[in-house]
């Protein structure tokens, strides 16, 4: 999935772009560091930081014990004390360990000093579903962490993204809840020479249409845009032009993007792996429900979810528990009436 | 009021006399007892303490301390305040000009003033939600302090934190959630090592937050990294309405960080808190890592201004520790016996104290509450002006850095 002119596109996976992102921000600003579980001389559990403790040292890129709370707590404190930490959660479903930390320590902190004590922050870690790995590894974060004020949660989906987001993130001075995903972690995507540079940022809280359509707007973030795509190609053989759009940002979320797409297509509907009640897909149609595109709406706005379940373990059960392209495809021709 | 001067002026004689002796038998100071004057004045004493208990430690701070005049008047003058501040705290919280939460520190004031003695303005200090104290020793004024508690705009964050939630330079708060400020401080003090900046954390947790699960991964990695971080357990016997007996089945919190030295002192005597925090402040200061001290002090209102505190302990426990080991009364008793201040000199730093407090409630009632616009501020530092959703989808309320 390119963007323009490919001379000089290089393909490069999603977790060397986050590799990349992470040196780049380590060598430009010494007060930002790494800590989390493995970071470091194992490279990193997913081996998104592989090559960084080699280069750094001991003192930037820090092993923690299997202690969350404490070491979310530390990372916090240590920002507050003037030092820029990226605090890596194994996965977010080890973060709720610490999730007081994140919330009542970091998001709160800044208005509660009214402006006297900022908090820059990074917490990354893959989110959502992987493969196989059952219920207790396998939850969506963004509708917790997306209902917070004072966060700022981020949610990439191409290496392009992932790589201009996160440096954003690193280089924002307030804290950002980083929501990568495994599954994409090893997905090549070509990389324009712009996307390159060391100086190359992506905004936060600005979504990106990565296919333009008139029939329908699908709104989704990481991974379930893969599946919105190759949604969309499908249903483009049969006349239906979908319009994709790729959030990136989870809070603040772009609904000016959403809302003029949906001025156009007059369909929405989102896609998102994580839980459907109180989910980011109920977020965007309240939004919409409130807002100016309302009225352009030729059918209700519908959500593509996960199945409201604890995550199983047999593949066939996991395979149906999450959104597949079908069902994309499915939603879409009830939407349309087709 | 009046109870407290009574408290205050009740000390016997018999005491003093032992009191004198004492002092007499290891001060190499003059004295003077027949003129007074101020150049009459001892200009310093030494004082015995009491000596600490050990854990993990070949020696501890010093059996003797040394206390100036000037120095004894500031220790008088902070505690005194912070009595006084407190006590005014409790009147405006009954007239209900103070609302929420109110957990007041009358009792302890010689932990905030010792321990601020053993470090500098330049280091760093973190406690929970009984942080008025240290709010006032760590840079506050008292007139945004007591702005803070009724919730106004001058109050030291403006009227947004509150009771709970008070900032200055090096001061991160003020923390309502239990236990979690000791990973922050820890945090802080990592800081501190990476920028190299010889400064210390001073992490302050009570005897109830101290069987914290995140307070033991806290010791854990500042033990491990060498964090320069003074843990200190103020141990005021009851964690809200329960006995430290019944809440731990190690009440030793000086012994609780295992693998890290520890020492239990008398939090009401300031020279001990003085002297131990700078033995302390050293310790780490040279690289060997945290330390960790167990203040035993006591404090006189309930947990909070809900809590009258007289349904898990005795208004006979109260009094024994107000008549004999009040904080400021024990002070006042060294320099008089000594001679090291008159009672008119001290007696005039209460009028001024008190006329202190009365200004700063003058102001904590008159000012008016942050404005509207106000309101959705500080959400973000640094950012461009953004919009927040009001309670409605009609009302768009503005929030700027």
């Amino acid at each position: 999935y390119s963007s323009s002119d490919i001379s000089d596109h290089i393909s490069v996976t999603v977790r060397d772009a986050l590799n990349q992102a992470l040196d780049e921000e380590l060598e430009r600003d010494e007060r930002v560091f790494l800590l989390g579980e493995e970071v470091a001389q194992y490279d990193g559990a997913y081996k998104v930081s592989r090559g960084l403790w080699k280069k750094y040292g001991d003192k930037r890129i820090i092993d923690t014990p299997i202690t969350e709370m404490g070491f979310a707590g530390i990372a916090v404190g240590a920002a507050m004390a003037g030092l820029r930490p990226i605090c890596e959660f194994m996965t977010f479903n080890f973060s709720m360990q610490a999730i007081d930390q994140v919330i009542n320590s970091a998001a709160k902190t800044y208005y509660m000093s009214a402006g006297l004590q900022p908090v820059p922050i990074v917490f990354r870690g893959p989110n959502g579903a992987s493969a196989g790995v059952a219920a207790q590894h396998s939850q969506c974060f963004a509708a917790w962490y997306g209902h917070c004020p004072g966060l700022k949660v981020v949610s990439p989906w191409s290496a392009e993204d992932a790589k201009g987001l996160l440096k954003s993130a690193i280089r924002d001075d307030n804290p950002v809840v980083f929501l990568e995903n495994e599954l994409m972690y090893g997905v090549p995507f070509e990389m324009s020479e712009e996307a390159q540079s060391k100086d190359f940022l992506l905004p936060i809280g600005k979504a990106k249409i990565e296919r333009q359509g008139n029939h329908v707007t699908l709104v989704s973030h990481s991974r379930m845009v893969s599946l919105c795509l190759d949604a969309a190609a499908v249903l483009a053989k049969e006349g239906i032009e979908c319009e994709v759009i790729n959030m990136r940002t989870i809070r603040p979320l772009d609904a000016e993007a959403i809302e003029t797409s949906v001025m156009k297509t007059n369909h929405l509907i989102t896609v998102e792996g994580g839980w459907p009640q109180f989910g980011v897909g109920a977020e965007i149609l309240a939004r919409i429900m409130e807002g100016p595109a309302f009225n352009f709406l030729d059918a209700p706005a519908v959500r593509v979810t996960g199945v409201d379940i604890p995550m199983p373990y047999a593949k066939i059960l996991e395979d149906n528990s999450i959104p597949q392209i079908k069902d994309i495809i499915f939603s879409v021709k009830k939407t349309l009436n087709v | 009021d009046r109870v407290l001067l009574t408290g205050v002026i009740n000390i016997s004689v018999p005491v003093r006399s032992v009191c004198v002796c004492l002092c007499f038998h290891v001060t190499g100071a003059r004295v003077v007892v027949s003129a007074r004057t101020y150049a009459d004045f001892t200009p310093q004493a030494t004082f015995d303490i009491k000596k600490c208990d050990l854990h993990k430690l070949e020696e501890g701070p010093p059996l003797q301390a040394v206390l100036t005049r000037e120095e004894g008047l500031q220790y008088y003058r902070t505690m005194q305040t912070i009595r006084r501040m407190e006590l005014k705290a409790d009147q405006l919280y009954k007239q209900k000009i103070i609302r929420g939460f109110c957990h007041l520190y009358d009792g302890q004031e010689a932990c905030a003033v010792g321990i601020e003695t053993g470090i500098n303005l330049s280091d760093h200090l973190i406690t929970a939600y009984r942080a008025h104290g240290y709010t006032l020793t760590r840079g506050g004024t008292v007139r945004e302090i007591m702005a803070e508690l009724t919730g106004r705009r001058g109050g030291i964050a403006k009227g947004k934190g509150g009771s709970m939630h008070m900032y200055t330079k090096h001061f991160y708060g003020g923390n309502g959630i239990v236990g979690a400020q000791v990973p922050l401080g820890a945090g802080v003090a990592l800081a501190c090592k990476y920028l190299g900046n010889n400064e210390i954390c001073v992490c302050l947790y009570g005897d109830g937050a101290a069987n914290q699960g995140q307070i033991f991964e806290t010791y854990n990695m500042a033990s491990l990294w060498k964090l320069p971080c003074i843990f200190i357990c103020e141990n005021n016997k009851y964690g809200m309405g329960t006995s430290v007996e019944r809440a731990a089945a190690s009440t030793d919190y000086y012994k609780r960080g295992d693998f890290i030295p520890g020492l239990r002192l008398d939090g009401m005597d300031v020279l001990c808190v003085r002297e131990a925090t700078k033995f302390a402040a050293e310790h780490c200061r040279s690289g060997k890592g945290p330390i960790l001290m167990e203040l035993q002090t006591y404090r006189y209102h309930g947990h909070s201004m809900s809590d009258p505190g007289v349904s898990y302990r005795t208004r006979e426990e109260i009094q024994e520790v107000r008549s004999k080991s009040d904080p400021i009364s024990m002070l006042k008793d060294r320099m008089l016996s000594n001679n090291m201040a008159s009672v008119e000199e001290l007696k005039e730093i209460d009028v001024e104290v008190r006329k202190e407090i009365e200004d700063a409630a003058q102001f904590a009632t008159t000012d008016p509450e942050p404005p509207l616009d106000d309101l959705c501020n500080h959400i973000f530092y640094n950012d461009p002006p953004m919009e927040v959703r009001g309670t409605n989808p009609w009302t768009k309320l503005k929030s700027v850095s």
